[in-house]
């Protein structure tokens, strides 16, 4: 809705102020040169994808496991954070150029790029969900007879999934920027240097097809992340409704 | 003949004196309460017993010394500490499950008490669906399929509404005459101790002590209108004022 009236406003003011179409083109000229453009756009927008979610995985992967490490091994927690949220404010416009240079116009640097902005949002996420197991289930565990693992899997691990959710929300759309970032760095195909190209040849319309593309891209996956979170835990959405259904007593 | 003994229990945080001097016991068969004022150091107690926190003194069960090996105890902690994620069948094999009893057997082991647990009909729901009061009993009947050698419940019913609470204590009384468990009950409502306990420790405020040991010489069932009623007043009245008037200890030293 809100966007729907912005862009209605956008089209006017392109339209009769008299600015010129290679400084702000009209959303009407940058859907119509999408769709001329199509096969150049999706044939660029494979490569992003492709960074976004192998290097999404990758960090994952690393974030999961480090967390568990920190959570057995309170003492690496100290230790490491520091190194991590260094590594957060390492100014992405200046590594994104290095990370190329050592690794090359391939993959390999938009996978590091997109785990790397990524990679401690996850992990402060789960570490903080394992801490936000109620103390009280601990105990009871414990006095079942449970060993640390059995309290990690029965209910540290369980406990994490709604930080782990939200984390994930906001890592996606860092992956997607991360992504471009590093082909806008240099890259042989992707949105990223889609982007830089189109600017070089004063083509803002193609540029803005591009951000739509990418828009698109994150909106999806977010998405996805939600569908993936109702999946994966269906008692925050039965547990709001009242027992009604139930039979009565 | 007592199961659980404490001679003379100690315990400090850092440099909190919670627990001063605790001796009590627990018989086969027999309820029995520790009342007192919240903060006191009771919750404290059952980590001690349940291995979570270490002090000083005597810890005997059936004349052995408690090790973190023995587990003697199914434990209720003071929050109901069910599992949003898991249902409620789920969460009452819990115990089960971490002995390791297969997911079948222990099912079967509780399916037959859902409905003496009032739980019948709401074993595929969530926690977050039910009532506190449904809650509470899910939680117990979690404790009670483990089939440990004692109870230890620390205040199960300190979140419920005043009705809902007369109403589980009733339930549970009538639980307990079925059953004979060996319970130690933690609570601050002295209505409630005289109402389901053989015997009742009253507790100072911290660093704790034993005020006093009472015997509670009401018959059973329970009827909180009838005969007894009256008898029952005056002993909540008696362990109402030791709570509040703690200093002229008159029932001193009973070891
Ligand atoms: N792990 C701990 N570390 C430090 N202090 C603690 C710890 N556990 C409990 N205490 C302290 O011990 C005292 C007794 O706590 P405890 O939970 O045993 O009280 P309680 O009698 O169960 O109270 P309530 O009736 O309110 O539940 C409190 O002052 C508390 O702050
Ligand atoms: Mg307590």
């Amino acid at each position: 809705m809100s966007v729907g009236l912005l862009l209605v406003a956008w089209e006017l003011y392109a339209n009769y102020s008299g600015i010129k179409p290679t400084i702000l083109p009209a959303p009407s000229r940058v859907f119509e040169q999408a769709t001329l453009n199509r096969e150049a756009l999706i044939d660029n927008a494979v490569p992003t994808i492709r960074a976004t979610l192998i290097g999404f995985a990758c960090s994952l992967g690393a974030a999961f496991a480090l967390s568990m490490l920190v959570d057995f091994f309170q003492p690496l927690r100290r230790a490491l954070f520091p190194v991590f949220i260094v590594s957060q404010t390492l100014p992405l416009v200046a590594i994104a150029p290095l990370v190329v240079l050592w690794f090359g116009f391939g993959l390999t640097p938009k996978i590091m790029l997109v785990a790397l902005v990524t990679f401690f949002p996850m992990l402060v996420a789960l570490v903080q969900g394992y801490e936000a197991t109620e103390v009280e289930i601990g105990q009871m565990l414990r006095a079942m007879g449970a060993g640390r693992w059995r309290v990690f899997v029965l209910a540290r691990l369980p406990s994490a999934l709604p930080y782990f959710f939200a984390g994930l929300r906001i890592s996606i759309t860092y992956a997607v920027v991360g992504a471009i970032f590093a082909e806008y760095a240099g890259a042989a195909k992707g949105l990223g240097i889609y982007m830089l190209n189109a600017k070089n040849n004063f083509r803002p319309d193609l540029v803005l097809a591009a951000v739509g593309v990418s828009a698109a891209l994150t909106l999806i996956l977010f998405g996805l992340t939600a569908l993936l979170q109702r999946l994966a835990m269906p008692w925050e959405r039965i547990g709001r409704q009242p027992a009604g259904k139930g039979p009565g007593r | 003949m007592s199961r659980l003994e404490l001679r003379h229990v100690r315990k400090a945080f850092g440099g909190l004196d919670v627990l001063a001097d605790i001796s009590l016991s627990v018989g086969a068969g027999e309820f029995v309460s520790i009342l007192g004022p919240s903060g006191a150091g009771k919750s404290t107690l059952f980590q001690l017993l349940t291995g979570a926190e270490h002090g000083e003194g005597e810890m005997l069960f059936d004349g052995m010394p408690l090790d973190d090996h023995g587990r003697h105890f199914a434990f209720m902690p003071q929050r109901d500490a069910l599992m949003p994620w898991r249902r409620i069948l789920d969460n009452t094999t819990l115990g089960l499950e971490v002995q390791g009893v297969r997911r079948q057997v222990a099912r079967a082991r509780v399916v037959p008490l859902l409905a003496e647990f009032g739980l019948a009909g709401f074993e595929r729901h969530f926690p977050a669906q039910l009532s506190g009061g449904m809650r509470q009993r899910a939680a117990l009947l979690r404790t009670v399929v483990q089939e440990r050698d004692m109870l230890l419940l620390d205040e199960p019913f300190g979140a419920l509404d005043a009705l809902t609470r007369a109403a589980m204590q009733r339930w549970l009384e009538q639980m307990w005459r079925h059953h004979r468990w060996t319970a130690l009950l933690i609570t601050h409502d002295v209505r409630e101790a005289v109402f389901l306990s053989d015997r009742i420790y009253v507790l100072s405020a911290r660093p704790a002590r034993v005020l006093r040991e009472i015997t509670v010489p009401l018959p059973r069932p329970r009827d909180p209108t009838g005969a007894a009623a009256q008898q029952a007043g005056a002993l909540e009245a008696e362990i109402l004022d030791i709570l509040l008037n703690p200093q002229p200890s008159k029932g001193h030293d009973h070891d």
